[in-house]
């Protein structure tokens, strides 16, 4: 806190925690640069995995450990996972495609980096004397999560579960196939028959459905086990 | 701890995701650029909850939502993805341009076949050869 | 009845006999002749009664006040004096020979119900202006006139001629009546009332601030109405409306309004010599150029246009001399015998066929043909001549008697030289009054050729009226001793040295043209060209209408002809080709006004499709480009605009860090 602040060592002495963190956080930008940069698409997605689980490093060096197992699982576990399938099912070509980036990945990367720029500048200058005490009882242990996330948080919790429902609810009604249509509606006929991708269509309204299954389920599964495991 | 090392590295995922949607042409590449951006804030949600340690630990609870929140998203988004593929044969996002003001698109609602004949090359079938062209 | 209520009758009634006309016109085709006649015969009797009670004694007032107006009091105001009464009655009785005249010349025509209300709101609005005692009052008459002249020149408006005329006719009177009603306005402004008896008496105390000012800008409307030089040339022109129109209108009434405005406020112009002396000039200019281009002229009525305009002259001279007795006086015995003329011109040219004297000389037996005609028109040509004992001679008397003893300086109104100019122009138009008068009748009756095609007898409507006329033209002279009372008091009886000399100088004028005739006759061996009407049995109306036409057709204009044995040609010599035009006034007006507006005008053309209209189609094509540059922008890629937005934010965030640092810095 602020008024411990002056008790601590400045940038040229970091701790062990801070080098692990910069370590690890350097890592992680540069698996993020790659995925955003790559032009294989599914290695974008596994270095995507990289990034997402150097983070979960990241929070377990913060003390969130309970935060850190969520990250592997839900997003190193199903996410990307999904992302994948989104891949597959959209027929994205396996190998090097020239044209993964669009025409404004200059403008893009301008923004970008003025962005990074003006973002950095301001929150270095808001926080360099800024220290975080790590010492004491971690403060993301399952048992500390389990207890403010049902003591405090509980309400807002459930209404999760009703926003995740919802979800569910509208995943499907979009991947189904419009059997309703009016026949001469031929907005949805016409690319079915010029693209030649009606066969796989109908395929992929099924694993489409299962994958949005798949995310809802682990939140749900993975608060339940939270819940055992407080009580 | 210093606190500048996670927010620094928050902006720059941050910055990074932010180049990955501006920048990406496929669609699922623009959705995991989302997820980068999304774990940015989540960073920062944590690092800021641990240094304040905050009695109703806010920023840890929140950072659960929005993992709750991004596993609904990227459900939903693929599942548009997904349509919008069936339906286009691509699922390129600078191909979805039916909002482009073009000249057919002051012409009369009669000649509709002609204005999206013109108006957009993502009602064209997929593939790489037309690609090429979409660039344009 | 009073004496009032009488007056107020004499404009009412043919004024509610347009209304009712104009309503009826065409729902009940049986009243349309009764109504048109009636009410002015009616109000032409009254006018008569309103003359014998009044009986030139003291001017009858009478004034109500309808609403307040400002600071000067408009009235509905009459003021009868011995002028107002007679002229009123001249009105009432020239409009009712035209109105039964009409009847029978305008037969079949489909417009007649609209041209007989429009005669009557006109005959409506001249004795308004005559009885008004109130300027305002008197100037609606005086603008009705000028939309009813309008109207009624432009009756035939199938023909160029009669479109291009009254459009002219208005726009050049309308071009006096600006300076006149600025006139009014000063003379308001010094006098401080509208009233004529008001600003007399203020005249009378010395109260007018600006007497040569206000004597011009009215001189100007008086010219435009009174067909002075240099405004008269929409007179001739006026012809080509139907000939009854200009017995009533040009000849009769209207142009009389000009003068008798001035007569009615003959102290405002008194009191400035200057006006007096330029109103002189102005009259002999118009009487000695009148003359000689009615002596020009060939068709018919077009002559008895330029005498019109001649006789309107010796009217303006004798206001110039300041004797407004003598220039009334002419004004009525004018006002008979040139209503006489025009009417009778009307029936020769419906017996003949032609407006043209140069085809008029090529037939015999005219005068056999139409007797009334050939009896009335020749004493109303003695009148105009000024042969005694008929009306003309009177009344012209009248005016030289003025003239000279303003000149001698027996008169102290008006300066001396006014008294010169018009002694001098006023013989020298003698001269050519007689001359022109003689050529018309000696080309018109006594023309040698082939027998006049006989259409029947002219209507008893057409030809009666002429004899009503007539009594006046020639019995009206002998009342000279009688209107002195009437008047202002100036004996108007001839004098023996101007009676001689005048008397004198028309009969050299007669007979010189008599002479020049009889060797120009015989060179009439070929027949003339065309220019006869080609219905010549159709109703008058239409026989004038396609006259004029073939006029024109035939020799290229209305006004000349090509004919040898026009002695006119021989008196007038190299003068003769633009005497024609009328002294090519037309044409100066063409170089001075019509073709530097018409430059201006494209001039205007040129900076509004070129200069503003460039600015409004720049403003077009500018926000065309904007909106098309604009739209290159909405290219339809969600990742451009997300870029851009965020670029903003971004530009909005840094603004905001920088502008707080330096906040916080200061």
């Amino acid at each position: 806190m602020i008024p411990a602040a002056a008790g601590h060592p400045g940038f040229l002495s970091p701790t062990g925690v801070e080098i692990a963190f910069v370590l690890v956080g350097l890592a992680t930008l540069g698996a993020a640069l790659v995925t955003v940069t790559t032009k294989q698409l599914v290695h974008a997605a596994l270095w995507l995995v990289v990034a997402l689980g150097g983070l979960a490093v990241e929070y377990l060096l913060l003390t969130a450990e309970f935060i850190a197992w969520v990250q592997v699982l839900i997003y190193v576990g199903s996410i990307v996972v999904l992302l994948l399938f989104g891949l597959m099912l959209t027929r994205a070509p396996i190998g090097r495609s020239p044209d993964a980036d669009s025409d404004n990945r200059w403008i893009a990367a301008g923004v970008a980096g003025a962005s990074a720029a003006v973002l950095v500048w301001v929150v270095a200058d808001a926080f360099r004397t800024t220290w975080i005490d790590l010492d004491g009882p971690a403060q993301g242990s399952t048992q500390a999560t389990g207890a403010f996330l049902f003591r405090h948080w509980v309400l807002p919790f459930e209404a999760l579960s009703v926003l995740l429902l919802a979800a569910l609810v509208g995943a499907i009604v979009l991947s189904r196939k419009d059997r309703g249509t009016l026949p001469g509606k031929d907005r949805g006929a016409a690319p079915r028959t010029v693209g030649g991708a009606a066969p796989g269509d109908d395929r992929a309204a099924t694993p489409a459905e299962d994958g949005e299954a798949a995310p809802d389920a682990v939140p749900e599964a993975g608060s339940r086990t939270d819940r055992e495991g407080t009580s | 701890m210093h606190l500048a090392y996670p927010a620094v590295l928050a902006v720059l995922l941050f910055c990074v995701g932010l180049y990955g949607v501006l920048a990406r042409r496929n669609t699922i590449l623009v959705l995991m650029s989302v997820e980068l951006m999304l774990n940015a804030v989540n960073l920062n949600l944590v690092a800021f909850d641990v240094w304040l340690r905050d009695a109703l630990h806010s920023g840890q609870a929140l950072t659960l939502f929005t993992i709750a929140l991004a596993a609904a998203e990227i459900g939903i988004g693929l599942a548009i993805v997904l349509a919008v593929y069936r339906n286009r044969g691509s699922s390129d996002i600078d191909r979805l341009r039916d909002t482009a003001e073009t000249d057919a698109a002051e012409a009369l609602p009669d000649d509709e076949d002609a204005a999206d004949g013109t108006a957009d090359q993502a009602t064209a079938p997929a593939g790489k050869a037309k690609k090429a062209e979409a660039t344009a | 009845m009073t004496t009032t209520t009488l007056a107020v009758l004499v404009p009412l009634l043919p004024f509610l006999g347009a209304a009712a006309g104009l309503l009826f016109g065409r729902t009940v085709p049986g009243l349309v002749r009764p109504l048109a006649v009636l009410p002015t015969l009616l109000a032409a009797v009254i006018a008569a009664v309103v003359a014998a009670r009044q009986g030139g004694g003291r001017a009858v007032d009478a004034a109500t006040q309808l609403t307040p107006t400002g600071s000067v009091p408009i009235d509905l105001a009459l003021h009868l004096d011995g002028f107002a009464v007679l002229v009123a009655v001249l009105v009432g009785l020239v409009a009712t020979c035209v109105q039964v005249y009409s009847t029978a010349y305008l037969k079949d025509d489909a417009r007649y119900p609209s041209y007989a209300a429009l005669v009557s709101l006109f005959t409506s609005a001249m004795l308004l202006v005559v009885y008004s005692g109130d300027l305002m009052v008197l100037l609606v008459g005086w603008e009705i006139m000028g939309i009813c002249s309008y109207f009624l020149v432009g009756h035939y408006w199938e023909t160029p001629e009669a479109r291009a005329a009254s459009l002219k006719a208005f726009l050049v009177t309308k071009l006096g009546d600006v300076p006149f009603l600025i006139g009014l306005f000063a003379l308001a402004a010094d006098t401080g009332t509208f009233r004529i008896t008001g600003i007399l008496a203020a005249v009378g105390n010395g109260g007018l601030d600006h007497p040569t000012l206000i004597a011009l800008l009215l001189l100007a409307g008086v010219a435009g109405k009174s067909a002075q030089f240099p405004l008269h040339t929409w007179l001739p022109d006026a012809m080509a409306g139907p000939t009854p129109v200009s017995a009533l209108i040009h000849a009769a009434t209207m142009v009389a309004a000009g003068i008798y405005f001035v007569a009615r406020l003959l102290p405002v112009f008194a009191a400035s010599g200057a006006a007096l002396v330029v109103l002189a000039v102005m009259a002999a200019v118009t009487m000695i150029g009148s003359g000689l281009a009615a002596l020009a002229q060939d068709d018919i009525k077009r002559v008895l246009a330029y005498s019109t305009i001649g006789q309107l002259g010796y009217m303006s001279g004798a206001l110039a001399v300041g004797d407004r007795g003598a220039a009334v006086f002419h004004l009525l015995s004018h006002g008979a015998f040139k209503a006489v003329l025009f009417l009778a011109a009307g029936v020769v040219i419906h017996a003949a066929g032609t407006n043209s004297l140069a085809a008029m000389s090529r037939m015999s037996g005219l005068a056999t043909r139409i007797p009334d005609a050939y009896w009335t028109m020749t004493v109303a040509l003695l009148a105009l001549a000024a042969i005694p004992p008929f009306a003309g001679f009177f009344s012209k008397e009248a005016v030289l008697v003025a003239a000279e003893h303003t000149a001698l300086g027996d008169r102290t109104v008006a300066p001396a030289a006014a008294g010169w100019t018009v002694l001098v122009a006023g013989l020298a138009a003698a001269l050519l009054t007689a001359a022109y008068a003689t050529r018309l009748w000696l080309l018109t009756f006594r023309g040698r050729g082939a027998e006049v095609p006989d259409h029947g007898k002219q209507p008893a409507a057409m030809t009666s009226v002429l004899w009503v006329l007539a009594v006046p033209t020639i019995a009206f002279g002998l009342t000279a001793g009688a209107l002195t009372d009437w008047f202002d008091g100036h004996s108007l009886t001839p004098t023996l040295t101007t009676a001689v000399l005048s008397t004198g100088i028309g009969l050299v004028g007669g007979l010189v043209t008599y002479g020049a005739w009889r060797h120009t006759a015989t060179l009439a061996g070929r027949p003339p060209v065309g220019a006869v009407a080609a219905h010549p049995d159709a109703e008058p109306a239409l026989v004038e209408a396609e006259a004029m036409t073939s006029h024109t057709a035939a020799y290229g204009t209305i006004a000349g002809a090509p004919d040898p044995s026009d002695p006119g040609r021989l008196l007038l010599g190299r003068l003769h080709r633009h005497a024609v035009t009328g002294f090519h006034l037309d044409a100066l007006c063409t170089a001075l006004f019509v073709r530097p507006v018409r430059a201006a005008a494209l001039l205007v053309r040129f900076l509004d499709r070129e200069v503003v209209d460039t600015y409004v189609r720049g403003s077009g094509t500018l926000a065309r480009g904007l909106g098309a540059a604009v739209r290159r922008a909405q290219t339809g890629n969600v990742q451009t605009y997300l870029g851009a937005m965020l670029a903003g934010t971004l530009v909005l965030a840094i603004a905001a860090v920088v502008f707080a640092n330096v906040n916080a810095g200061a």
